[in-house]
């Protein structure tokens, strides 16, 4: 019950399985962290049924950084909530294969009663973390989003991209190796998104974490991702994929990234007119 | 706890520490305000004299009031003799401070209003941690629950009376009546108010159960639930100060009875003694829960400086 698990049926007795549109990944491959497969979510029934997501498939390879963007409606927020165990797909499976999964929100979603390295604590705990650990572990995570001299802070004490730093520490104190981020930054401004781009890379790649981060910022998605997935308007679906070449060291402002976020762009107005 | 222990958890992050000042970079640094004055020299005395000088006013007021009302000879002829002013009412009051009779009525009072509160603090608690957490009781006693709150807690005396006779029985089902639909109904209401982003944060931290309840869902209805056991002990005075004048227990010496006998001897001046010591308990114990009140909220940012004096 604490760490959430999803495992899918074996391919076969999908419906549909033939549909998916996977061709990055060998099927069968065993370095899939994510295998979402023909999820469908349907809310309401008869006539008034909203289709949010239709047949999406996608796959997310260990350690690599996918970032989804889509015009709002296009189901990204309902789509991690499935992965993260938070909802059920009306059909098609998710299979994480065991691995855990943390889940980060726009809003940093910390505790208010808690300070800084309590609210770390507190998912250390729901690790069955035992106690005399639970400080010095918090401490050290709150070390690496920068934040040990805030520890005993309350999050109303904090900045919003302060609180966005420990609601990451605690992501990393559940020791997932699956990072759901559902536009994490969308709140903050764009010179305090920046540092933490910076500080999401590093952390990303010094642990090896498989990420599916949700943005609607085109920009912000050719900055981080090793890969941009396009999804279409209600329902969602997945339209296009961007591998990014990693190249070297990128930048929000780098030609390699504003190239890219063009075409992504030029792409989702296509979707857009299409749609209306 | 963690002081003892921060010094030997930095060591081996050493190197990230310089980078440190990047974490409060950005326009976002401007959001974190200026750090609060340290205990400079005299802040302390001034903020003791803005907590006392409201409070000093109104009772200077009170006293002006009492002493026009006295002066006016408003009351005319009937009750001349009778009403006296505020020099004699204090010293009344002193006189009376200095018998055993005023303490021990206190005691027995305060015992009451203790005991009836406690009772009415679990019964209260009970039923809401249940009504809350059943939602088809909560739509059914919702409703009870309220209009428990609008009855006025005297019209239950004759009730208890019949019930439980002549005795402190009969108060303290009162005072139960009176102040457990408030404590109830805060605590549903925080447990209702529980931010849902919080709960799925916690739900996929692996929170589930009672662990759930203990560190996400009670702590998040704190301050409802304090400002329901503060309305509650409201209504629990109330009752209980209707209670001892009603309910009038030979040979048992409590607040309402040395009022009784006040008014039985028409003796305006010692009525409005027992007045003010009832009125001072009252304001000590609500001054406690405000503080309390004002404590959980600040904690977590609910409150600004400015109401925060």
């Amino acid at each position: 019950m604490s760490v959430i698990q999803r495992r899918g049926a074996p391919p076969e007795n999908s419906p549909g399985a033939s549909a998916l549109s996977d061709g990055h990944l060998p099927a069968g491959s065993g370095d899939a962290a994510i295998r979402i497969a023909d999820v469908t979510k349907v809310y309401g029934r008869g006539p008034g049924a909203v289709h949010a997501i239709d047949r999406l498939s996608l796959t997310v390879g260990c350690g690599e950084f996918v970032c989804l963007v889509g015009a709002s409606g296009c189901g990204k927020s309902t789509l991690l909530s499935i992965v993260a165990g938070l909802d059920t797909p009306t059909a098609g499976q998710v299979d994480t294969a065991g691995r855990r999964v943390a889940i980060m929100f726009q809003e940093p979603a910390l505790f208010p009663w808690l300070t800084a390295r309590r609210n770390v604590e507190l998912a250390l705990r729901a690790r069955r973390v035992p106690k005399q650990e639970r400080t010095r572990r918090a401490l050290e995570l709150l070390e690496t989003v920068h934040l040990g001299d805030f520890a005993d802070k309350r999050p109303h004490e904090l900045s919003g991209g302060m609180r966005q730093r420990v609601a990451m520490a605690r992501a990393l104190a559940q020791d997932a190796d699956v990072l759901l981020m559902d536009e994490p930054f969308g709140a903050l401004d764009a010179m305090t998104r920046d540092l933490l781009h910076d500080e999401i890379e590093r952390i990303c790649s010094e642990r090896a974490l498989s990420v599916l981060f949700v943005t609607h910022n085109v920009r912000e998605a050719a900055r981080l991702g090793d890969r941009v997935v396009v999804l279409s308007s209600r329902p969602g679906r997945v339209i296009e994929e961007y591998d990014v070449p990693r190249t070297g060291p990128r930048r929000i402002d780098s030609a390699s990234v504003a190239e890219l976020a063009g075409r992504v762009t030029d792409r989702l107005r296509e979707e857009m007119r299409r749609h209306g | 706890m963690a002081s003892t222990q921060t010094s030997g958890a930095q060591t081996p992050v050493t190197a990230e520490v310089s980078a440190q000042p990047s974490a409060i970079a950005g326009l976002d640094s401007l959001e974190l305000g200026p750090a609060r004055p340290s205990a400079e020299p005299g802040r302390l005395a001034r903020k003791a004299w803005q907590a006392t000088w409201p409070k000093l006013l109104a009772i200077a007021i009170v006293l002006g009031a009492w002493e026009l009302f006295y002066l006016s000879n408003f009351h005319g002829d009937s009750a001349i003799g009778l009403v006296k002013g505020p020099g004699t009412g204090l010293a009344n009051l002193w006189d009376q401070m200095q018998h055993a009779q005023l303490w021990q009525a206190i005691g027995t009072t305060v015992q009451t209003a203790v005991a009836g509160y406690l009772l009415a603090m679990i019964i209260g608690s009970i039923i809401g941690a249940i009504v809350s957490r059943i939602p088809p009781l909560r739509a059914a006693t919702g409703s009870i629950i309220s209009g428990l709150q609008t009855m006025p807690s005297i019209a239950w005396f004759p009730f208890a009376i019949i019930l439980f006779g002549l005795n402190t029985s009969a108060i303290l089902f009162v005072m139960v009546l009176g102040a457990a639909p408030s404590i109830a109904n805060g605590l549903i209401t925080g447990v209702d108010y529980t931010p849902p982003l919080l709960l799925r944060a916690g739900r996929t931290m692996g929170l589930s159960g009672i662990a759930l309840y203990r560190h996400l869902i009670l702590p998040a209805s704190l301050p409802a639930y304090v400002a329901g056991l503060k309305q509650g002990w409201a209504f629990a005075w109330r009752s209980l100060m209707a209670g001892e004048l009603l309910v009038i227990i030979i040979g048992h010496l409590s607040l309402g009875i040395l009022l009784n006998n006040a008014q039985d001897n028409q003796d305006l001046t010692s009525a409005i003694s027992i007045m003010i010591v009832i009125l001072v308990i009252g304001i000590v114990v609500d001054a406690i829960f405000s503080k309390t009140d004002r404590t959980v909220r600040r904690r977590r940012g609910l409150l600004t400086d400015a109401q925060s004096i």
